[in-house]
């Protein structure tokens, strides 16, 4: 597939913004059940913030995907078939309580409800949390089906997919709040970093899976039955039009194996290992510009990580386009 | 219920591209909107086309065949397409099995074109929607056209009738009887996506003619030792008088 950079960095920010989120909530979590003290409400504000204008980024990228952006609202149209639409209507509405979540603490406004048996109590924020929690993830899953729902783009037909999904926005959303505690809240920055560098490996583990997974493909679509005639030798001689056309330029990277292997070694290195490294360097020195800086290099290998997704996925349709004479 | 299709038989096209051609003309004359051109008289011509001709070489030399295969939308029974399209632009009609896109609902997400296996669809670079072939459905309703004219443009093209079109439901309509009798296969049947399109394979016409055919064994005329005059060996009127 041709990677489209509008895609790359909707699913990329995205990805980012609902792992801040989910670490937001994870610190508030602890607090509310008494392992941690009480945070500032600044810390939640300014996180919530932080992931609100990344997940408006995320849409906005996405908006140069589309041929009629002013139309993009019917896309929610069919959520009972559609991935991409349950992905259009959870988008908006995660935003939504996103921002409302980081309005409740940084106004103060946060009522108490009820009292949980273990005495922790539910609050506004609490609630609020709770439902962007479980939208969080809906947006992990639809973002990620919308891709592994596809039964003949075979790289992308694994719940691995999903998985990666969930591992790599976590990963660059924990470190990033790492490196937002480290200037708001010190005092968590440890256990957000720490989270941070686990859900890294776990990311790598998963993404160096799909890397396993798909190297041992084999095609199940061939000249063969693409054309239905059984020989064994095929050569396709003109694929009927000599100047491109949209199934030449959208379905093929156009870039060299070599390329290709390069990119998987960058973001093999760039979102994980020195990731990690600087993680444990910010988390034994305390030091928030080393979490800032993981963050960045870790969102870059990101951006390599999601281009070579695309890249690697090899269309059954690209059977019917091998020779243009 | 009805599934209208196109029925190709490979042993019949010679790879002439009238049916593509004709079907640009057609569409790109409707009332849905041109098919547009960019650079078409540039660098890189490229455009919108619902039907191409494609030829591969089948076998190894000298054994090679020349396959001409034209690739359109083969308006599947289960349309991959179709279900994951957000706006419900993309759909199958209940009525003919037509898979058809709504380009004014269309967002043009492309997300439909990776779903299908084929390449059958395209966006249009101008109008910035995903376009396929229609099976000429402003055509074939038109009851102001005869009979014969109420056919998809690409099958009233082609000059040496490779292309059949009807519904494959009906198993005494052409297409299907072509299906049945010429072993009509669909492509890309891995994916379940159930193309109502059909190719017919090639086949070697050969006559084969045995011995005893040309001289019936059991002639009678051998029996009674009487055979027919002038004898096989002997030349015959062709070859001895000039008229």
């Amino acid at each position: 597939m041709h990677p489209a950079f509008s895609v790359v960095f909707l699913t990329t920010l995205i990805g980012a913004g609902q792992g801040l989120f989910l670490a937001l909530f994870t610190v508030e979590s602890y607090a509310a059940f008494g392992l941690l003290s009480p945070q500032p409400d600044d810390f939640y504000a300014l996180g919530s913030a932080i992931a609100f204008v990344l997940l408006v980024l995320g849409l906005i990228a996405s908006f140069f995907h589309l041929g009629h952006p002013e139309r993009a609202w019917r896309a929610a149209a069919k959520w009972r078939t559609s991935w991409l639409s349950r992905e259009v209507i959870v988008l908006p509405a995660f935003m939504g309580l996103v921002c409302l979540y980081g309005c409740a603490h940084w106004l103060g406004l946060n009522p108490v409800f009820a009292q949980l048996p273990s005495g922790a109590p539910v609050n506004l924020t609490a609630v609020l949390g709770s439902l962007a929690w479980v939208l969080a993830f809906a947006l992990y899953i639809c973002t990620g089906m919308i891709y592994a729902c596809l039964k003949f783009l075979r790289e992308w037909h694994t719940p691995l997919t999903v998985i990666n999904y969930i591992l790599l926005g976590g990963a660059s959303g924990f470190t990033l709040a790492a490196a937002l505690a480290a200037a708001v809240a010190p005092e968590v920055m440890p256990l957000l970093a720490g989270w941070a560098l686990i859900i890294t490996f776990l990311g790598l583990i998963g993404r160096a899976a799909t890397l396993i997974r798909n190297a041992r493909l084999k095609p199940k679509s061939t000249l063969q039955t693409a054309i239905g005639v059984k020989h064994p030798k095929i050569m396709q001689k003109s694929m009927g039009l000599m100047g491109g056309s949209f199934n030449t330029r959208e379905f093929f990277h156009g870039q060299s194996r070599s390329v290709l292997r390069s990119v998987k070694w960058l973001f093999l290195v760039a979102a994980f290992f020195v990731p990690m490294v600087l993680l444990a360097i910010g988390l034994s020195q305390a030091a928030g510009g080393v979490l800032l800086a993981a963050f960045v290099v870790q969102y870059l290998g990101l951006i390599a990580e999601r281009w070579f997704f695309f890249a690697q996925a090899n269309h059954p349709q690209n059977l019917y386009y091998q020779s243009v004479a | 219920m009805t599934q209208l299709a196109l029925v190709i038989d490979l042993n019949v096209c010679v790879g002439c591209h009238a049916c593509v051609t004709n079907c640009k003309e057609w569409n790109t004359s409707g009332s849905a909107g041109p098919l547009v051109d960019l650079n078409p008289y540039g660098k890189d011509p490229t455009g919108t086309f619902f039907n191409r001709v494609q030829t591969f070489e089948v076998g190894e030399f000298p054994h090679t065949e020349t396959v001409h295969f034209p690739k359109s939308c083969l308006h599947c029974e289960e349309p991959p397409c179709v279900p994951v399209c957000p706006t419900g632009a993309s759909y199958k009609r209940a009525e003919d099995g037509i898979v058809l896109v709504d380009y004014d609902k269309c967002i043009g997400c492309k997300y439909c074109s990776w779903a299908c296996p084929y390449g059958a669809r395209e966006l249009d670079e101008h109008q910035r929607v995903m376009k396929k072939c229609t099976l000429c459905v402003d055509r074939i309703y038109d009851m102001r056209l005869t009979a014969e004219e109420r056919r998809p443009a690409c099958v009233r093209a082609c000059p040496t009738s490779a292309r059949l079109f009807g519904d494959i439901h009906d198993p005494e309509s052409e297409v299907s009887k072509a299906i049945r009798e010429n072993g009509g296969y669909q492509l890309m049947p891995e994916w379940g996506t159930q193309p109502a399109n059909h190719y017919l394979p090639r086949r070697k016409t050969k006559l084969r003619i045995r011995e005893d055919e040309l001289e019936r064994a059991d002639n009678p005329l051998k029996i009674d030792q009487q055979l027919p005059k002038p004898g096989k060996a002997e030349p015959s009127l062709d070859d001895v008088t000039s008229w």
